[in-house]
């Protein structure tokens, strides 16, 4: 029996998990994909919000600022890649600048610190590309853009390394309440064997299926709809063409797309806001992407659309009660949500996870460990290293020598540290997202073929079960005259 | 750190004729650097046959046209450097007593590690790569089984592991279509090819012997709609799109297949040369050069699909040769003497042409100038005007993008124009 079982190795579930692997306890985690981060955390504006857009008073809006308090600390514990780039909403001149002053109101009341409104003056000084039509805008300079993938490592391989078991492939198909807890009825989607899971307390982190497990243990129902984001990414080219993640004032034609940098240097624009039927329908739309370049033209001029890369969509987990819902079930106890966490939820995961460690505590009674390790190093970047330095490396491990990824620039080292570290790479997309192998113009056209040889050396493991993203994602399906 | 007159950045094609070139013309100081694990570049993975027909006269493979360079590289005991990347290349500011900038080009591999070499000359030669399926902004899913045809190309044909059972192709690039036939042959069941313009891009000849000798239909103006699938490709759906090349809503046609290969366009590698300051034509996406195929950093040679994507491997060697020998040149005699250049300018159905400037007192007798056009001409000829002079108007029955043409410019006729301010290649109607 575990002390506590987490549903959901996305951002959320790994955050609670790190913050829990603090206390003396038993955990486990367990998610249905064949790696963390596969769901809405990997698809999504990779922000950290100032934390001004919440109702005042909303687990959003405290969650969102208390998030991003903490980031500056985690980035530097955990190794996580966070700038704080400063964040702009800005208002066209068809527009009423007195939505910009309740937003103001509301970050100030959400105790968002330096925030104001900039006049087009000073404002073309800060990002000269905005559109011609700009007037003024909110900056807030606490905004920040973060790998989300590397965030939710960095949680998970914190907690793995801090004791927490972590259960990949396995899906939770149903909760029943026992005397002493819960069980949990699984399925291993690679081998398709069954287990039960017991747990005194079981938190709810499944995303946009989190209104399924509560509905399981609870009569007070919850009810998730999916809302699409699409997006596009462009190449690094395009990269500086902002430096602020510039938002759009929302007005009666929609919330607007954002135009940002990434923190590894892309052009991120979207989202688009379409709700789902189908909670696994993470497919992009031609009109989705056909609207993205001219929104976001409103806000910034010549965007360059062609330098599109790739484009994806992700699923926001919408609440009807629009709102974060967290906390113990009043009638399941020791069953505690962490559901509807739509955005502000990667800006918050850290708050989240702290304030669902803090409840499991008190329920369990739980003790602080003596031997936490609150650091972990992420996968070493030779080419933040000067040349010395790297080529002693290179001396020591002469696979920082070869490059397999030429867009990015990714060295074999980096991909044997991406497979062989704790909760390590499975899948061509699992080193894509640990080592951005994969990420670049060309999108894995070179590299692929060789990422998959190091994958059937180091596992070792047959070429013919490398999957792209897990079981049925296979890559290649036999040998030539013999399929 | 290592001197050498002339470092050649890529091994394939171009690259091993460039060295060939240069070493026969007096430099003995080369270095060849290659990221692959051998010389020959993609040559390595095309195992079809149809090169070197203007070559060597024959009809070679991928592999065997590529040896017959490797040989004469290695006969002349030019040195190369494989699993070798080049990370950057730097014109210093300085110049020497005769003209000529030195180059610091930095690379690196598992037994040297990062260092630095300095050149007189450098010549690109990285090739090119593959649109991507997100480059093409096709919706959809993002499932395993979508691959540009040259990565399903180097599985089947150097891996010698299957992509898929069914396949659909986007694209009717040459690559596509002899992926078309090399999956067939292996024993996959290629469905239809679909292509975005009511032209093919690839051969001639390759429509044929790939696609019509198996029964493989070809719909033009066709794109992919969209693509099903979680985890693998499942179905894939096709729509015929209108004169705006956007897809006519009530065409679509769904075909079930595990696989989508990519053969739509490649593009110029040039990130280390746009690191290098070197100017770039955003038509071809590679370096803007002279009649010397000399970029804009002096002294920086380039030839090959890293300048323009070629359809024959043949006038890729042709060009390198240039290159070479131009490159021999500059290490030789030093920086050409600020000559005269004029301007060639592609209009009217000619969208570029390589090279995009001439020096008629520096250039050799005859000089080939390279061009595609925009779209496909019957019955047109190919025009040049030295200012508003007519000097030459060829006849040609058919002009398709997918096949370079070219106009041979002569320095004697040249020679008749001093006071020339620019070329004009058109594509014109034929009386």
């Amino acid at each position: 029996m575990y002390d506590v079982a987490i549903i959901g190795a996305g951002v959320i579930g790994s955050a609670i998990a790190r913050e829990l692997s603090r206390f003396d306890a038993s955990i486990c985690v367990i998610e249905r994909e064949e790696d963390v981060c596969c769901g809405t955390s990997k698809a999504n504006s990779a922000i950290i919000h100032a934390g001004f857009d919440a109702t005042p008073g909303s687990l959003k809006a405290r969650l969102n600022v208390r998030g991003n308090e903490m980031m500056d600390q985690l980035a530097k514990d955990l190794d996580i890649p966070f700038k704080r780039n400063g964040s702009l909403v800005v208002c066209t001149k068809d527009q009423d600048r007195a939505g910009l002053d309740i937003l103001l109101e509301k970050g100030k009341k959400n105790g968002v610190p330096d925030l104001r409104i900039l006049e087009r003056d000073e404002l073309m000084r800060l990002e000269p590309n905005l559109s011609d039509d700009v007037t003024c805008a909110l900056y807030a300079p606490t905004g920040g853009i973060v790998c989300p993938f590397h965030m939710t490592m960095a949680f998970a391989e914190n907690a793995f390394t801090n004791g927490v078991s972590f259960f990949l492939n396995t899906k939770v198909t149903s909760i029943s309440k026992t005397a002493d807890g819960y069980e949990l009825a699984a399925i291993h989607t690679d081998t398709e064997e069954s287990e039960t899971f017991k747990a005194k307390v079981v938190i709810n982190a499944a995303g946009v299926h989190s209104d399924e497990f509560n509905n399981m243990v609870s009569s007070r129902r919850l009810h998730i709809t999916a809302r699409k984001g699409e997006y596009c990414l462009l190449d690094k080219e395009a990269g500086t063409h902002v430096s602020h993640t510039v938002f759009q004032l929302p007005s009666k034609m929609g919330k607007g797309v954002l135009v940002s940098p990434t923190v590894h240097g892309n052009l991120l624009v979207g989202p688009t806001a379409v709700d789902v039927s189908d909670k696994e329908a993470v497919n992009t739309t031609q009109e989705g992407l056909d609207s993205l370049g001219v929104t976001a033209s409103l806000s910034v001029k010549n965007v360059p659309m062609r330098q599109v890369i790739t484009s994806f969509a992700g699923l926001r987990a919408h609440e009807d009660g629009g709102d974060f819902v967290i906390g113990e079930v009043p009638d399941a106890k020791g069953f505690i949500n962490a559901a509807g966490i739509e955005s502000p939820g990667l800006s918050s995961a850290p708050a989240i996870g702290e304030m669902v460690a803090g409840i499991v505590k008190e329920l369990l009674n739980l003790s602080a460990k003596s031997d936490f390790i609150a650091t972990r190093k992420g996968i070493l970047r030779p080419e933040t290293l000067s040349m010395e330095e790297r080529n002693q490396l290179i001396k020591e491990h002469p696979e920082y020598g070869n490059i397999i990824c030429r867009c990015e620039m990714i060295t074999e080292g980096e991909i044997m540290d991406a497979i062989h570290r704790p909760l390590g790479a499975r899948s061509l997309d699992g080193v894509k997202r640990r080592t951005r192998a994969g990420m670049g113009r060309c999108q894995a056209g070179f590299c692929s073929p060789r990422t998959m040889e190091i994958l059937e050396r180091e596992i070792p493991m047959s070429m013919f079960d490398i999957t792209k993203n897990g079981v049925g994602g296979e890559i290649v399906i036999g040998t030539n005259k013999e399929i | 750190m290592k001197n050498y007159d002339l470092v050649i950045v890529g091994g394939g094609p171009a690259g091993l004729a460039a060295a060939v070139s240069a070493r026969d013309h007096g430099i003995d100081s080369i270095l060849i650097i290659e990221r692959d694990k051998e010389l020959g570049g993609i040559l390595n993975q095309c195992i079809h046959n149809g090169f070197g027909l203007h070559t060597f006269k024959e009809e070679l493979t991928g592999p065997e046209y590529a040896s017959r360079f490797i040989e004469q590289v290695e006969e002349r005991g030019i040195e190369y450097k494989l699993n070798t990347m080049v990370m950057d290349i730097a014109a210093s500011d300085a110049s020497s007593a005769n003209g000529t900038v030195t180059k610091t080009v930095t690379a690196m591999n598992r037994e040297d590690g990062m260092f630095e070499i300095q050149a007189k000359s450098v010549i690109l030669a990285m090739g090119c790569r593959e649109r991507s399926r997100g480059a093409l902004n096709i919706p959809g899913y993002r499932p395993a089984g979508i691959f540009s045809a040259g990565t399903a190309q180097r599985l089947v044909n150097m891996e010698g592991y299957m992509p898929g059972r069914e396949v659909v192709i986007l694209g009717s690039g040459d690559i596509g279509l002899i992926m078309a036939r090399r999956m067939t042959l292996e024993g996959a069941k290629v469905k239809v090819v679909a292509e975005l313009m009511p032209y093919s891009g690839g051969l001639k000849r390759n429509i044929v012997q790939c696609l019509d000798d198996f029964g493989i239909p070809l719909k033009l103006s066709h794109t992919v709609v969209d693509i099903e699938g979680k985890n693998r490709v499942e179905a894939v759906t096709i729509a015929e799109v209108g004169p705006d090349r956007k897809p006519i809503p009530g065409t679509e046609e769904r075909y079930t297949c595990d696989t989508l290969l990519l053969s739509c366009g490649l593009i110029p590698e040039n990130e280390l040369s746009r690191s290098a300051g070197i100017d770039i034509n955003p038509v071809t996406s590679g370096p803007v050069v002279n009649d010397s195929l000399e970029t804009s950093v002096d002294g920086i040679f380039a030839c090959g699909n890293v300048l323009h994507v070629h359809d024959l491997v043949d006038y890729v060697s042709q060009e390198a040769t240039a290159a070479g020998k131009n490159a021999a040149a500059y290490i030789t005699n030093g920086a050409a003497k600020d000559a005269k250049s004029v301007e060639i300018f592609p209009v009217d159905g000619v969208r570029y042409t390589v090279p995009k400037y001439i020096r008629p007192a520096e250039m050799d007798d005859t000089l080939t100038v390279r061009f595609r056009v925009d779209a496909v001409y019957k019955n047109c000829s190919i025009a040049t005007y030295f200012d508003d002079t007519l000097i030459s108007r060829r006849k040609r029955p058919v002009m398709a993008p997918g096949e370079m043409e070219q106009v041979i410019l002569d320095k004697k006729k040249l020679g008749e124009f001093p006071d020339l301010s620019k070329i004009t290649i058109r594509i014109e109607e034929s009386v």
